[in-house]
């Protein structure tokens, strides 16, 4: 089967399965006790069943459930992800306001770890048994186990709060008035905490694994092969045993992929950091249910697209893949 | 005790000249939390909404921190001797943020028609008003049906901001696009709002007092975790965290820092009441002992000293000791324990378990709920702690499905706006957590609740809240825990922030920097 066709059919079933997905989700949402009208009444202090009505008829909630549902799918169809009461603003709007800073923040933290995570998962492998391997294995052992919420506090303590080094939160210094270059610059020192905090954890994944990966592709007949007709160490390691050990960290990193708009949400919170993490769960305790629905809604896309992508990097990095289908 | 006086009024404005010259300019940062969902404070009315639109609208009134009337966009206002007719004169030459100017016309479409359609607080002390008129530009008249001894006090701003009639007459007002660049007359101006980051506002130059307000500007900053606030203000980031903004056990970590400053004043108009909703209608919490027993069975002294951090007063029943009207002519209910046994023992407690339902509001409420488990396991009570969300303690409170349930509401300043709403039956209706959701039925004491609260004379008043005050507390239709204090802590530079009933909500007007 030819690769485009392979993708068509992908796109096809991730229609199908998108839009199972939002009804599951539109289910699962009023399932949870509470509704956005209850919960604004409650913030208000006061309410009588007069302002929850007016508000319930204004959310569209005081109509049959069925009929909430069918407008929910019709608008999602047409793409259109509906209306945030509690903010008074499109849920797209909402979206795509966050979506820059979550990006920045959840690719970074996907670059340094997967960067990292290779190199030092090679470097750890060339060195096998000896000192700086066990040195950087335990170290990878550790940031494994951390928990992030913990690893993002002492990060803040030492780094902002002691030494003063970096800004502990925020995505840029409020009312600064910087532009062009010096923004720029602004942001980087704001975002080096959260980005390496979040990516601590995937870059020991990474480094495990390619670790692990590298030392058993090195057993195979056909490096003996490649060593036995002369070739240098490096060049063994780079062009033979890296690449056959890349695949399961391509899909591991598809995983992690997926997670860039939905993942963040704790150090996003730690760092006050205006992603879309926080959006989400912000509106879940609200039950701003078009907002939670279409944040669930673009992750989700998200983590089908990171599929489709990671089976196209599969067949890249290991054209054997796409021959055997 | 404190008496509302109901006659007439008349402060010249700059009744005390102050002794240190203010210093203009200068940057406040102060936190907010959690990001409000609107600014627009005629169509929400919660707390992180009202610390933030304070600053941008204003109201007829203001109130000190003894909850006496002071000048707002009223300068003078007379109420008559039979308690039904009010009437305000206004400031002159205050304009609205784009510059049309604010007349009496405002004052009666902000109260008559859009509060009257948006505010559901409001609304019920609206019930009491047959009219309100504009005679001219500067005066507003208020005319009652049948006098309501707290009427004075809902002239407050998050209980009756004044709106723009020329943005939103005639307009559908949830959805007027206006909502997102709120205008009002306040002493700063609605800026731009970062969502996720901050909200921003300046000074606003045209504002109708002279040399005020004396900050640029001013960033409320959203910062979603709790340590992470309290980090900020270690590290000079921001200058205020308004009341409730960091954990209980970080305040005294902050407070001792070099100077930092902290009171516990600007919250007297809400004076929070903390209390559990003890179900009169079944199961142990039914019967009067056994609710007697529960009082016995805790030890508020300690909650206070140990959850709290020493924040705090121990309540003695319906009404804080910071509202109009308090007596403590009252059964003391001590920690003792024996007592708490005993009276199980005499209705015949068979052990049944009763579910309490925490307040979600973080850490330290669910300790105190621990703590009040601890105390009831001690007397031999059953209990099971039934954890949840915002929304879903919403729904079970307002559904009446819990046995015991924490909350606290606030006062407003009188007994007649916070706190018959809880023990009247009139006020029993599932769907709301702010009214009588306990079921307590008790037709005599309504009948003075209602007396009270339409008396034109405070004596009588203070008499009928007397009479009430002795007579509930014997029957406990709710386990009062505790006047909840949230301390306010600021750079010590930052002077005069604090001196309203609201605090932090409406103080920016005459706060400063000292350089």
């Amino acid at each position: 089967m030819s690769l485009i066709s392979t993708i068509l059919g992908r796109l096809v079933k991730a229609v199908i399965t998108l839009l199972a997905i939002a009804v599951l989700n539109f289910f699962l949402i009023h399932a949870a006790p509470g509704d956005p009208a209850a919960v604004l009444a409650g913030e208000a202090g006061a309410a009588d069943p007069l302002f929850i009505e007016q508000l319930r008829a204004r959310f569209g909630l005081d109509q049959p459930f069925h009929i909430q549902l069918w407008t929910y799918v019709k608008n999602v169809m047409m793409l259109d992800l509906g209306y945030s009461f509690r903010q008074g603003a499109p849920v797209i709007e909402l979206i795509a306001d966050r979506l820059p800073a979550t990006l920045l923040l959840t690719l970074s933290a996907f670059v340094i770890s997967l960067s990292l995570g290779i190199a030092l998962g090679v470097a750890a492998a060339a060195r096998v048994g000896r000192v700086s391997d066990s040195l950087l294995t335990t170290l990878a052992l550790l940031f494994y186990a951390t928990p992030l919420y913990w690893a993002a506090l002492m990060a803040v303590l030492v780094f902002s709060v002691q030494l003063g080094w970096l800004p502990g939160f925020g995505y840029e210094t409020v009312g600064s008035g910087y532009s062009g270059l010096a923004r720029a610059w602004d942001i980087l020192q704001h975002l080096i905490l959260p980005a390496m905090t979040l990516g601590l954890f995937f870059m020991a994944v990474y480094m495990r694994m390619t670790r692990a990966s590298m030392l058993e592709v090195s057993q195979m007949d056909f490096v003996k092969t490649a060593r036995a007709k002369g070739l240098s160490g490096p060049v063994i390691r780079r062009r033979h045993i890296l690449r056959n050990a890349l695949l399961p960290v391509v899909t591991l990193a598809g995983l992690q992929a997926g997670q860039l708009i939905g993942g963040a949400v704790l150090t996003e919170t730690v760092f006050a950091w205006p992603g879309i993490g926080r959006l989400m769960f912000e509106s879940l305790g609200a039950r701003d249910y078009n907002t939670i629905l279409g944040v669930f809604l673009v992750s989700a896309a998200m983590v089908i697209l990171f599929n489709i992508l990671t089976d196209i990097v599969y067949r890249i990095v290991d054209p054997r893949i796409g021959a055997k289908t | 005790m404190k008496f509302l006086k109901t006659t007439t009024f008349l402060i010249a404005a700059g009744l005390a000249q102050p002794l240190i010259a203010q210093e203009a300019g200068g940057r406040l940062d102060i936190v907010v939390q959690p990001e409000p969902p609107s600014l627009m404070l005629g169509l929400v009315q919660n707390g992180p909404t009202q610390l933030v639109a304070g600053d941008i609208y204003e109201s007829l009134l203001r109130y000190n921190t003894d909850l006496e009337p002071q000048p707002s966009l009223a300068k003078s206002w007379e109420v008559s001797e039979d308690g039904l007719t009010y009437t305000f004169q206004l400031q002159e030459g205050v304009t609205w943020h784009d510059g049309e100017p604010f007349t009496a016309e405002d004052v009666v479409f902000s109260a008559d028609v859009f509060l009257r359609e948006t505010h559901a607080r409001l609304r019920s002390s609206l019930a009491y008003v047959d009219t309100i008129e504009a005679p001219d530009d500067t005066t507003v008249v208020f005319t009652l049906k049948t006098p309501f001894g707290p009427f004075i006090n809902a002239f407050e701003v998050g209980t009756m901001p004044m709106i723009p009639k020329h943005l939103y007459e005639g307009t559908d007002f949830a959805n007027n696009e206006m909502n997102a660049t709120p205008i009002g007359t306040g002493p700063f101006k609605f800026e731009s709002w970062e969502k996720g980051s901050f909200i921003h506002l300046v000074k606003n130059e045209d504002y109708y007092l002279e040399n005020k307000p004396y900050l640029d500007e001013i960033y409320y900053r959203v910062i979603p975790d709790a340590a992470s606030r309290a980090v900020a203000f270690e590290t000079g980031e921001v200058d205020v965290l308004p009341g409730g903004s960091v954990e209980n056990w970080d305040v005294p970590r902050l407070t001792e820092m070099d100077n930092t400053c902290s009171t516990s004043k600007g919250w007297e108009f809400f004076a929070p009441h903390a209390w559990m909703w003890l179900n009169n209608r079944e199961g142990p919490t039914s019967d009067v002992r056994f609710r007697q027993a529960v009082m016995y069975a805790m030890d508020r002294d300690f909650v206070r000293d140990v959850v709290w951090n020493g924040f705090g007063t121990v309540a003695t029943g319906p009404v804080s000791s910071k509202t109009n009207f308090y007596s403590d002519d009252v059964t003391i209910y001590d920690h003792d324990p024996d007592k708490a046994r005993a009276l199980l023992d005499e209705m015949g407690y068979d052990g049944e378990p009763v579910r309490i339902l925490p307040l979600p509001y973080g850490e330290t409420w669910q300790r105190w709920a621990e703590a009040v488990r601890q105390n009831l396991q001690e007397v031999g009570i059953e209990v099971e702690i039934d954890s949840t969300d915002v929304a879903g303690w919403n729904e079970k409170t307002a559904q009446w499905d819990y046995d015991m349930a924490f909350t606290y509401l606030y006062q407003y300043g009188d007994p007649a706006l916070g706190t018959s709403r809880n023990y009247v039956e009139a006020q029993i209706e599932k769907g709301s957590p702010w009214n009588n959701v306990e079921g307590y039925r008790n037709p005599e004491l309504d009948l003075k609740w209602e007396a009270a609260a339409t008396s034109a004379s405070a004596e009588e008043r203070q008499e009928l809240y007397n009479e009430i005050q002795k007579e509930i507390v014997d029957d406990v239709p709710v386990a009062w825990l505790l006047e909840i204090e949230f301390p306010t802590i600021h750079n010590c530079n930052v002077q005069d922030l604090v001196t309203t009933a609201i605090g932090v909500n409406d103080g920016l007007r005459d706060a400063w920097i000292k350089q």
